[in-house]
């Protein structure tokens, strides 16, 4: 069990805000945090690991306290067991791929994972170059196995396919989601593409001001409101074909090109 | 040495003091080189409290001396090497910094293998022009340092005392060096720092 009590003073752009959280999340988890910007998403993961710090509140990951106001725990972020692709993907310039994986070891650790990550992100023509000279779904993929080669317990994602297109976004969406179940990780996800949190996530949580507003399974949540939600459009000979999600199941619907509404 | 310490703070201190710091160390800058050669003199002087313990504690005599000479030189060059590295590191991604943080690594490591690798240029352009600089500074010197052949005497002092004594070609022959060397100095930065940014393109 992964327990979450946050608080803590935030001055975002559109003024003051208290982000106020009270979360039980199973280990194994799926977690997406959904919400608009500024609505207090990223401080979150930053708070779980350690990059900031909570007014008040407490941080336990199954048994061990990372953060605790009351008996004044605060462990640093390198102290904990979290991976995290951030959104820029904080990749080292000076280094290559494989160079950004083995600066991740820790001493003791063997280089054996290392391989194994990079085979499954396919990144093994590219181990030599720098990240300089990637693109951004190659880029995207080294951050993700870099966050994993300590192997952590929490693995936090800043919105890391929002930069990517279409394709290369379904394509690591399925990384992600492998990647989620070969090492039973807790995941957490930034994102406020509906599309990919109910591909992607068990439990969604829906953040308004810093405050949880609901939760539940994507599924359900999304298709709670009134139309169904658009998870996929493509073009068929001279048809459009939208996918939507009703009540938790796929709707096709095919629109004439020429009827399509401006 | 001391100035990536210095500029390290600098860049992610949020301290209160920091405009002060920033400040104190951008002061040469504008400060006429006497006036701190001036100060620094006053300071030094063993008839001075200060002075007097620096002789008795470290056996410093920092004033007509070549330490003395080399101590205000740092200090009058601390602008040129902090300020690169300052806006170097604060161009960086505040990410890569954290990255490393979540991935387990210290401080040190951090600042040795991720962050100063990716400024080099910054670091580069800081050494060399806080070296050039030195060597074409005169009051700074000529206050502490005095004028001593063979222990303090340095070459913008010579030209200035060969052009006194009407000796123009011997004046000509040291300005010509140093305008040489300088241009050389430069150049070199450019160059090497026009190449960095070709690779990291």
């Amino acid at each position: 069990m992964i327990r979450l009590q946050l608080n803590k003073k935030l001055h975002a752009a559109n003024g003051d805000m208290v982000l106020d959280i009270d979360l039980d999340i199973q280990q194994g988890t799926f977690l997406s945090l959904y919400g608009k910007s500024g609505a207090g998403k990223t401080s979150i993961l930053r708070m779980i690991a350690g990059l900031l710090k909570p007014d008040q509140g407490v941080i336990q990951v199954g048994a061990s306290t990372w953060f605790d106001t009351e008996s004044k725990v605060n462990l640093r972020p390198q102290k904990r067991k979290v991976g995290m692709v951030f959104q820029d993907y904080a990749l080292f310039p000076n280094m290559s791929v494989q160079e950004n994986l083995e600066f991740a070891l820790t001493e003791k650790s063997d280089n054996q994972i290392i391989q194994e990550l990079i085979e499954m992100v396919e990144l093994g023509d590219l181990r030599q170059r720098k990240p300089g000279t990637l693109s951004g779904g190659q880029q995207q993929r080294v951050a993700l196995a870099r966050a994993l080669v300590q192997r952590p317990e929490i693995l936090l994602l800043d919105e890391p396919l929002s930069a990517l297109d279409q394709d290369i976004r379904r394509k690591l969406q399925t990384y992600i989601l492998e990647v989620h179940q070969n090492y039973q990780l807790t995941t957490i996800l930034v994102s406020h593409d509906i599309p990919e949190i109910v591909k992607l996530t068990d439990l969604v949580i829906h953040l308004e001001d810093g405050k949880i507003i609901r939760k539940g399974a994507a599924a359900d949540l999304f298709s709670s409101e009134q139309e169904g939600i658009l998870v996929e459009s493509k073009l068929i000979g001279d048809k459009m074909q939208f996918v939507f999600l009703v009540d938790g199941r796929p709707v096709k619907v095919e629109v004439p090109l020429d009827q399509l509404p401006n | 040495m001391i100035s990536i310490p210095l500029a390290y703070w600098l860049a992610y201190s949020k301290s209160k003091i920091k405009p002060v710091i920033e400040t104190l160390v951008s002061m040469p800058l504008v400060l006429p080189p006497t006036v701190l050669g001036f100060y620094l003199l006053i300071a030094f002087s063993p008839s001075n409290s200060f002075g007097q313990w620096l002789d008795e504690w470290l056996g410093l005599q920092l004033v007509f001396s070549f330490e003395g000479l080399v101590l205000a030189s740092v200090i009058y060059s601390l602008p040129f090497m902090v300020h690169p590295i300052q806006s170097g590191l604060s161009n960086l991604s505040p990410s890569l910094k954290e990255a490393a943080y979540v991935l387990g690594k210290s401080r040190t490591t951090t600042l040795f293998k991720v962050l100063l690798p990716n400024i080099k240029p910054s670091l580069i352009t800081g050494t060399v022009l806080a070296f050039a600089h030195t060597i074409g500074e005169f009051g700074v010197v000529l206050m502490i340092g005095g004028n001593i052949p063979g222990k303090t005497k340095v070459a913008s002092i010579t030209v200035y005392d060969e052009v006194e004594s009407l000796n123009y070609a011997a004046a000509n022959t040291y300005s010509l060096i140093l305008f040489a060397l300088t241009f050389a100095i430069l150049l070199a930065v450019y160059l090497i720092n026009g190449r960095f940014t070709v690779i990291n393109e």
